[in-house]
């Protein structure tokens, strides 16, 4: 549950464990969990959204029609995005690559989330 | 339970206690019922599905493939807003305690007739209460029948104390199986209208079918705020001991028939004191009338609530004791002493120096007759005059 303002005492706490608020997810930052960090390519992008249907935190960040970033905040790594990213299924399904050459052709690719901080 | 004067209609019937308590759920009419058969309380509800059958209940009959089901349609049912009731037995109960927690976390105040049997293994179907035993730590109010008058009055009790807005805590209504629940008694029920106006109508401050108000029931609580939560609920059943004090009294001057938390039988006077649950009471009643008669000064004190736990009420009540009997149908393996035993001697610490002695008896249905509770009453006295109190008394095995 969310306690973005001032954190419930047990008295103060909604009784039976409910969240009163709809929707209120948003405001609590999960994405410390992640392992793996998505990172987007827009130069090779098609915005073809099959990330943005996929992703079960609702991260892929989208406007008008067109991926615009992730959402760091609540995305957990998981990796869907980049396993579903279509992006040159041809080289994809080359016999004889390299995990890290497959990755190549995606317009989202998971890097370590310790070596992506090194990188910002 | 004690007479006391009434004018409401009521009807003298024989009933099993399966049958007392369908009775009683057939007369607060639930929204829904969820439940799946398991010995000795299939037939209770057999008698129910027979009043849903014939239209008498607006129920929505949920039969399901498992009690693990059967207490996850009670929670959603629950949450969604209605009035919720189920039943269950031993292995049943331990197959749905893991959503048992959850509905009283969630403060869903589902109303479940749990009929007492052994927990396998070796598998066995007749009475104890180690299911109920299981429930202690869930977050349920528990109830105790010693008969099958009492499954009846406290099933209709249990509704109006489990749904009342300051408690919205499920409730766990206790009767021996077998010696209850498939035994013939006459007990008086109430008539229809003053049953269903005593229980009234369920309205519940949250729903999740009222979509105009949305909220999130089941949410993940981190150790930022889980701690929080525990302690509130634990507070929540604490304090449901003043609405239990004043629905019964309620119930008091509607049936005539009168409960508190507590059962003092001979209990005044009394100097060697038993402490028990259940249906072994009635018979340790006729072995206090017997002692009595004899000139030993026996008494008994029967609990009626269990959870929350009336320990300041028992310490008060059996205080000029000189020596008590703390009967266990039921152990918890590992621990030397009954786990009602050492409850009641914990609370009763630095209250008294009156030696406690723990007994534990009627594993897996052994019968407990009046000879043997007069025996424990004689052990007692031998208690009292010095005799070691130390060893945990195993009363009826084979030795």
């Amino acid at each position: 549950m969310s306690t973005k303002t001032e954190p419930y005492t047990w008295k103060t706490m909604p009784r039976g464990s409910v969240i009163p608020e709809a929707g209120n997810a948003s405001g609590y930052r999960t994405g410390s969990w992640r392992t793996y960090r998505p990172v987007w390519n827009p130069k090779t992008c098609i915005h073809c959204l099959t990330c943005w249907i996929l992703c079960p935190d609702s991260s892929i960040q989208a406007e008008g029609g067109k991926v615009k970033g992730i959402d760091y905040d609540h995305c957990k790594g998981c990796g869907i995005c980049a396993h579903e990213c279509p992006i040159n299924t041809k080289l994809m399904a080359k016999e004889g690559l390299s995990d890290e050459e497959r990755a190549k052709g995606k317009a989202i690719t998971m890097v370590l989330e310790s070596e992506a901080e090194k990188a910002e | 339970m004690s007479a006391i004067a009434t004018e409401v209609k009521q009807r003298r019937v024989s009933l099993t206690g399966n049958d007392a308590a369908a009775e009683a759920l057939r007369q607060a009419n639930p929204d829904v019922v969820a439940a799946y058969p398991i010995t000795p309380q299939t037939e209770l509800m057999h008698a129910f599905a027979q009043f849903h059958a014939d239209g008498r209940v607006d129920t929505e009959l949920v039969l399901v493939e498992s009690e693990h089901s059967a207490m996850s349609a009670c929670v959603g049912a629950s949450a969604a807003g209605a009035r919720v009731a189920t039943a269950t037995s031993s292995q049943g109960y331990a197959l749905m305690v893991e959503i048992c927690y959850i509905a009283a976390a969630f403060r869903l105040p589902i109303i479940m007739p749990l009929v007492n049997r052994a927990l396998s293994g070796p598998i066995n179907i007749h009475c104890d209460h180690s299911d109920a035993m299981l429930a202690r730590d869930t977050g349920w109010i528990q109830l105790w029948s010693e008969n099958s008058q009492e499954a009846y009055d406290n099933t209709l009790m249990a509704f109006r104390i489990a749904e009342h807005p300051s408690v919205l805590t499920p409730i766990i209504v206790n009767l021996d199986g077998f010696i209850l629940s498939h035994t013939g008694e006459v007990l008086d029920v109430l008539d229809d209208a003053a049953a269903k106006g005593f229980v009234g109508e369920y309205r519940p401050e949250r729903a999740l079918l009222d979509t105009d108000h949305p909220y999130s029931v089941g949410a993940l609580f981190l150790p930022d705020n889980y701690y929080e939560a525990r302690r509130q609920q634990q507070q929540a059943i604490l304090d449901c001991v003043p609405v239990i004090e004043a629905v019964s009294r309620e119930y008091a001057e509607l049936a005539g028939r009168s409960y508190g938390l507590i059962e003092g039988y001979c209990l005044d006077d009394a100097e060697l004191v038993m402490v028990g649950m259940g249906s072994t009471m009635g018979t340790a009643k006729v072995a206090v009338d017997e002692l009595r008669a004899e000139g030993l000064r026996a008494g008994l004190l029967k609990l009626r609530l269990y959870r929350p736990f009336p320990g300041p009420q028992i310490v008060a009540a059996i205080r000029h004791a000189k020596a008590v009997a703390v009967m266990d149908r039921a152990i918890s393996y590992g621990l030397d002493g009954g786990p009602l035993f050492h409850e009641v001697r914990s609370f009763a610490h630095n209250q008294t120096r009156a030696p406690f002695a723990s007994y534990v008896y009627g594993l897996g249905g052994r019968d407990i007759i009046v000879d043997e509770l007069k025996g424990i009453f004689r052990d007692l006295e031998a208690v009292s005059k010095g005799a070691d109190a130390s060893a945990t008394r195993y009363i009826g095995v084979r030795e």
